[in-house]
């Protein structure tokens, strides 16, 4: 067990290559991690999308640091349950609106067609009388937002459940 | 091949294809915010065929690789449905083949989410997720197109007259299937026709667009039989690979 923390302590050193100031803890992909005999440490991570690029940067970044700290990790991709935006931690949510970006809110019922997009905060001046620019934002995760009042265009992480 | 490899195929090649082509769009959308949809929506597809593949390369157990499935099969040996090759053409005929693919694509995966293979059932469970969020983006599209201006409602209503005979493949089933389905893989295709007619009655009915009269229905794809439009798109997404065998970047 003391291991484990251990280990998991490291792993909320390993940024998010797109979003730098959330770890993979942060980000709620790492599922669990099971310490062996040794060195020996089974990480389990889940994809947040499935075509995500960073993905694979991210086991790789994960396996770097763990080898560095001693350890021989052996990382396993699990696709079920499949990742949501409630899996980030508070503190992931706190620091994406501190780097700007708006953190997921609860959507309403997604199938519905031209339903109001959510009313997500202004991440600079926290209004809320903000619009949604674009569905699809700069990576699959994000939305393109702007603000009606300080005219700051942001990224909002979509809410994905 | 075994059968589940077919039918992991069969999944795989649509996301793969449709994948492909949604990505000839890159920097050429009708406008920013359309352009980065659509490809978009091409990684996720093309995320969705690389975990499909990858667990087709288990199954096949010959050594080969995802990448191996994806770039060096010969035009027979893809077994996407005929609507997912089709040329993107104009806008409207790149989003009425979106939404007729996802208005089938939400109710299969809701089901292949309950296979007894764990695999597919963890796949469809995922993929699901963001093929809600391309189905709401096409039919809103194919709303805002058909009761749009003259011309988008004419250009919406072709392409769905053009498109539509290819729809009838989706729900193509064969031994392969009844095999699947007897085991507790597969799904019945015939028991998600409701669900996807109720989908695009519902999207039909804003749009004032209407299903063609004529039943003309054109099928092959899941046997290998492709249209003439395959070989071309092959030949420019397998040209790297064949050029320089091997390379990765």
């Amino acid at each position: 067990m003391v291991e484990e923390t251990k280990i998991w302590q490291l792993l909320d050193e390993v940024p998010d290559p797109e979003i730098p100031v959330l770890s993979v803890v942060d980000l709620g992909i790492v599922r669990s991690v099971h310490f062996n005999d040794g060195k020996k440490v089974d990480v389990v991570v889940t994809p947040t999308y499935s075509g995500c690029p960073a993905v694979k940067a991210i086991e790789k970044s994960i396996a770097e640091h763990l080898i560095k700290n001693g350890y021989e990790p052996n990382m396993i991709t699990q696709l079920s349950p499949a990742w949501n935006t409630d899996w980030i931690t508070e503190r992931g949510r706190q620091r994406l609106k501190a780097y700007g970006i708006a953190p997921p809110v609860d959507e309403v019922d997604k199938n519905a067609l031209f339903s109001e997009p959510p009313v997500v905060p202004c991440p600079r001046c926290n209004s809320n009388n903000t619009r949604m620019v674009s569905q699809f934002g700069s990576t699959a995760c994000k939305a393109h937002y702007q603000c009606n009042d300080c005219l700051e265009p942001f990224d909002y992480f979509k809410c994905l459940k | 091949m075994s059968t589940l490899l077919t039918y992991t195929l069969r999944i795989a090649d649509d996301s793969l294809i449709l994948s492909q082509r949604l990505s000839e769009l890159c920097g050429h959308g009708p406008a920013i915010e359309e352009d980065i949809a659509l490809t978009n929506i091409a990684l996720d597809l093309i995320g969705q065929a690389s975990s499909l593949l990858e667990y087709a390369a288990q199954v096949q157990d010959e050594g080969k690789s995802a990448d191996d499935l994806a770039f060096l099969r010969l035009e027979r040996y893809y077994l996407n449905t005929l609507l997912v090759e089709q040329p993107n053409g104009n806008f409207a005929d790149t989003i009425v083949r979106q939404w007729l693919f996802d208005s089938f694509r939400v109710p299969f995966y809701e089901a292949l989410q309950h296979s007894k293979d764990m695999q597919l059932a963890a796949i469809a469970e995922k993929a699901l997720k963001e093929t809600r969020y391309h189905w709401k983006h096409a039919s809103e599209w194919v709303i805002r197109l058909g009761d749009g201006t003259e011309e988008s409602h004419y250009k919406a209503q072709e392409a769905l007259n053009q498109l539509y005979r290819y729809t009838d493949e989706l729900f193509f089933m064969d031994e392969v299937d009844s095999e699947m389905i007897n085991t507790g893989i597969g799904i019945d295709l015939e028991s998600l026709r409701p669900a996807y007619m109720e989908r695009l009655k519902m999207v039909l009915e804003a749009s004032t667009l209407s299903l063609p009269t004529n039943n003309w229905k054109m099928a092959g794809g899941r046997l290998g039989r492709h249209s003439e439009h395959m070989g071309h798109l092959l030949s420019e997404m397998q040209y790297m690979q064949r050029a320089y065998p091997g390379m990765e970047w």
